[in-house]
């Protein structure tokens, strides 16, 4: 199947969702996605801001698509064109979705552990507006404990669904999802249950914002002052493959996270022994640093840049990014 | 006077008892369709008929159960979608109250057509009475032989079954209609894939309105020909409007479709006019989704043709001056009415109905309800109505459901036309408190009857 976005070809096998052959092709047009999550099987479709344009439905049937789709569950069909960052209404809306999101969103980002990984930082970085344009009271809710590990701060929740995916496809028992509705509909176990289980804290990886934290980390450090190590043991658990990054400030290990990549998915899930018990260097076999993605600011004059691939073909973007292709051949 | 089809024998005393349903010629497209006509045969009658859903997007009808697929070994299911809970519709509440019969009669040659052996009534859960109604009829049907095994000898078998909702607005989506039947939260699912391949368990379904359904019978009794014979161009048939608001005579009444909306509005027939010798300021003409339209560009389009009750003439104009047929909400405001005040009591209603999944609708339908109550109390700003232009295109379009176009439209078309209004209330901060802003220059041209 052949599927054209933003003016870049891709062959791509049959059933792959539009995001998921622009994550094969890379690089800037690769719609941003707050809740899709390519491990958790039904997640996406919700938060709407990889939302683009198909201009051209397919081979057979060219007509356009009336609305805007989401990326991450729409297919590609053979022959179709699609607009992404070429598009200024699909810049419009997402513009818009971003706003949305941060409408009740707190900006505490100077107290919150998720800043500096957090992928609604970095989209409102990209397409938020300077200033908000909401004069309301935001809603706010009381912190639950889930488990003793494990910290529910809901007023910063986009409800993206991730976590209840993780509840019900990881873990054994579900014991986690969503109550009330619309605006004021709130992740929870209920009522306030610990959640007890062997992978219940990949539930802090795949949260996009802070809304779920790792209490055995909460307010130790700035993700940027430390430093991230790759590095596995042997585990015990079945499920659990023990490859991990560390997160080092000195000696120390500050916290264990499974493995993210680019798109800020995990690569592995991780058990809870990994993640929360095993906290000294003894405990694990080092592998060396680990690379992080170009927007961090964990890699801060660490870029990776990876030029699209219409950028290496086109002498004319060549020139334009000069700058960029000097840094990577000097890293 | 048009013809009744639907609401023909409603003053029938025990209409809603099997025997005098019976009496009065009901179950007799049954017999016709299960003795006489294959499913197909059902179907393409249907197709014939031109008969368009009656719950608000108008999607032909025989042109969905057409969609149906139909896998070898695979249930089918119809459902019925009885959750009418849009502010100002409440015409499937009176059929089923009324005449129960008429929809249990539907839904038998509807499954049949489909090839269901089981088949659902999704109920709101605000209806109790309509439920143990429903309940009853289909308790007399049942022993009278049409439901069960083997109806009438044909070796058909038809399980109907009523499900109460849990009273939200969002399960009269036809996806988390289904995903509640399932016994799920009630949010809707991301299409495709449509219900017609994979909807209630995974299995092929067609979610039809209840109207839809009852239309099903006059259909098979006199045929899609005849049936199409009424109404005007792609709008056939009948339809059940549901007047409310400031009129004389509100109601439930059966209407030919293509009937001109003054006589609609004014004749003694229908509704009577408005109330109390006032004169109308404006009019929502398809359940408070659809756009508000002032009263001159609803009785005539933008063209000064006279409008029609009727698919094609009320969305005449697009959104810009035109409105939609909706699921018959026909709701009309007089000079009195504040149309800020009504216009954020639709937006608090989709605030409170939204069902959290998208951030579009979710957070959008709250902000706009915020600033519309800012406005009514004289607290906005005049930057306040391009704001709400702005969240209400941010919403439109970009959700996984239609709830966020109908919570867009109603805010985007009150400001469109009514911007004045809006504007008033911003200058006239203290006083619009306490008056409403009157009529205005969108009054319908009609002199105002004299009182008394």
């Amino acid at each position: 199947m052949k599927v054209t976005i933003d003016g870049i070809s891709v062959e791509v096998p049959d059933g792959t969702s539009i995001l998921n052959a622009a994550r094969i092709i890379g690089g800037d047009i690769v719609p941003p996605a707050m809740c899709y999550y390519s491990k958790l099987a039904g997640s996406g479709g919700k938060c709407r801001t990889c939302l683009v344009k198909v201009s051209k439905g397919s081979e057979k049937d060219p007509r356009p698509m009336p609305k805007l789709v989401a990326s991450c569950r729409t297919n590609v069909m053979d022959g179709m064109e699609v607009q992404n960052i070429t598009s200024p209404e699909v810049i419009e809306a997402r513009k818009g979705v971003v706003e949305m999101l941060l409408i009740n969103h707190p900006l505490d980002c100077p107290i919150c552990d998720q800043a500096g990984e957090c992928q609604l930082q970095d989209l409102g970085f990209e397409h938020g507006a300077v200033k908000t344009r909401y004069e309301f009271d935001r809603r706010t809710f009381n912190r639950i404990d889930i488990g003793d590990k494990i910290q529910l701060h809901m007023t910063r929740c986009i409800l993206c669904y991730r976590c209840v995916y993780v509840a019900d496809q990881i873990t054994d028992h579900r014991i986690h999802g969503i109550l009330n509705r619309g605006d004021h509909s709130e992740i929870s176990t209920y009522i306030q249950a610990a959640v007890d289980n062997d992978f219940s804290g990949n539930v802090i990886d795949v949260c996009p914002v802070g809304a779920l934290t790792d209490k055995t980390f909460r307010f130790k450090n700035r993700v940027w002052f430390t430093k991230p190590v790759e590095a596995h043991r042997d585990c015990d658990h079945e499920k659990c493959k023990g490859e991990v990054t560390l997160w080092y400030k000195g000696d120390d290990v500050l916290r264990v996270t499974a493995r993210k990549d680019v798109y800020g998915e995990v690569e592995d899930f991780i058990c809870n022994t990994c993640r929360f018990d095993k906290k000294k260097t003894a405990d694990w076999v080092i592998e060396g640093p680990r690379k992080v993605s170009h927007q961090s600011v964990i890699s801060s004059n660490h870029y990776d840049f990876t030029p699209l691939p219409v950028v290496k073909t086109n002498l004319v973007l060549q020139e334009a990014n000069k700058e960029q292709f000097e840094r990577e051949t000097r890293l | 006077m048009g013809r009744k089809l639907l609401l023909e024998h409603i003053n029938v005393p025990g209409i809603n008892t099997f025997d005098v349903y019976r009496s009065k010629g009901g179950y007799a497209s049954v017999e016709k369709a299960l003795k006489k006509m294959t499913p197909d045969e059902v179907v393409e009658e249907v197709k014939k008929s031109g008969l368009r859903g009656r719950g608000g997007a108008g999607f032909p009808t025989g042109m969905k159960w057409g969609f149906l697929a139909k896998p070898e070994g695979v249930a089918r299911y119809l459902v019925c979608n009885a959750d009418e809970s849009e502010p100002g519709t409440f015409k499937d509440r009176f059929l089923m109250t009324y005449i129960p019969h008429l929809l249990i009669e539907g839904m038998i040659v509807g499954s049949y057509a489909l090839g269901a052996k089981t088949s659902y009534i999704y109920v709101r859960g605000e209806m109790m009475p309509q439920i143990r109604i429903l309940e009853k009829a289909i308790a007399e049907a049942k022993a009278a032989g049409f439901l069960g095994k083997n109806i009438l000898g044909t070796g058909y078998d038809l399980e109907l079954y009523v499900q109460p909702g849990g009273g939200a607005y969002i399960c009269g989506e036809e996806t988390a209609l289904l995903e509640s039947l399932e016994g799920k939260r009630g949010n809707p699912r991301i299409k495709p894939p449509f219900p017609a391949i994979a909807g209630l368990y995974g299995c092929p379904t067609v979610v039809n309105n209840v109207e839809s359904i009852a239309a099903v019978v006059p259909i098979i009794n006199e045929g899609g020909d005849e049936y199409a014979k009424l109404g005007i161009g792609r709008s056939t048939g009948t339809k059940l409007i549901s007047a409310g608001g400031n009129l004389v005579k509100p109601g439930v009444y059966e209407i030919d479709l293509g009937l001109p909306v003054e006589e609609f509005l004014y004749s003694d027939e229908y509704c009577g006019g408005i109330a109390n010798g006032k004169r109308l300021k404006a009019v929502v003409a398809g359940g408070s989704s659809v756009p508000i339209l002032p009263a001159n560009l609803f009785l005539k389009t933008i063209n000064g043709e006279g409008r029609l009750m009727s698919y094609e003439s009320l969305s005449d104009g697009g959104f810009v001056s035109g409105s939609m047929m909706g699921s018959g909400g026909f709701i009309a405001f007089d000079e009195d009415q504040c149309i800020v005040r009504n216009t954020w009591n639709f937006a608090r209603f989709y605030h409170h109905e939204s069902c959290g999944q998208c951030s579009p609708c979710r957070e959008g339908t709250g902000w706009m309800e915020k600033v519309l109550h800012r406005l009514e109390n004289g607290h906005g700003s005049m930057s306040d109505m391009d704001l709400l232009v702005d969240v209400a295109k941010k919403i439109e379009g970009n959700t996984i459901c239609p709830l966020g176009d109908a919570a867009a439209w109603p805010v985007a078309s009150a400001i469109r036309h009514f911007r004045d209004e809006f504007e008033w209330h911003v200058t006239h901060a203290s006083e619009a408190t306490t008056r409403n802003y009157g009529i205005a220059h969108y009054a319908d041209p009609l002199p105002a009857p004299v009182a008394g």
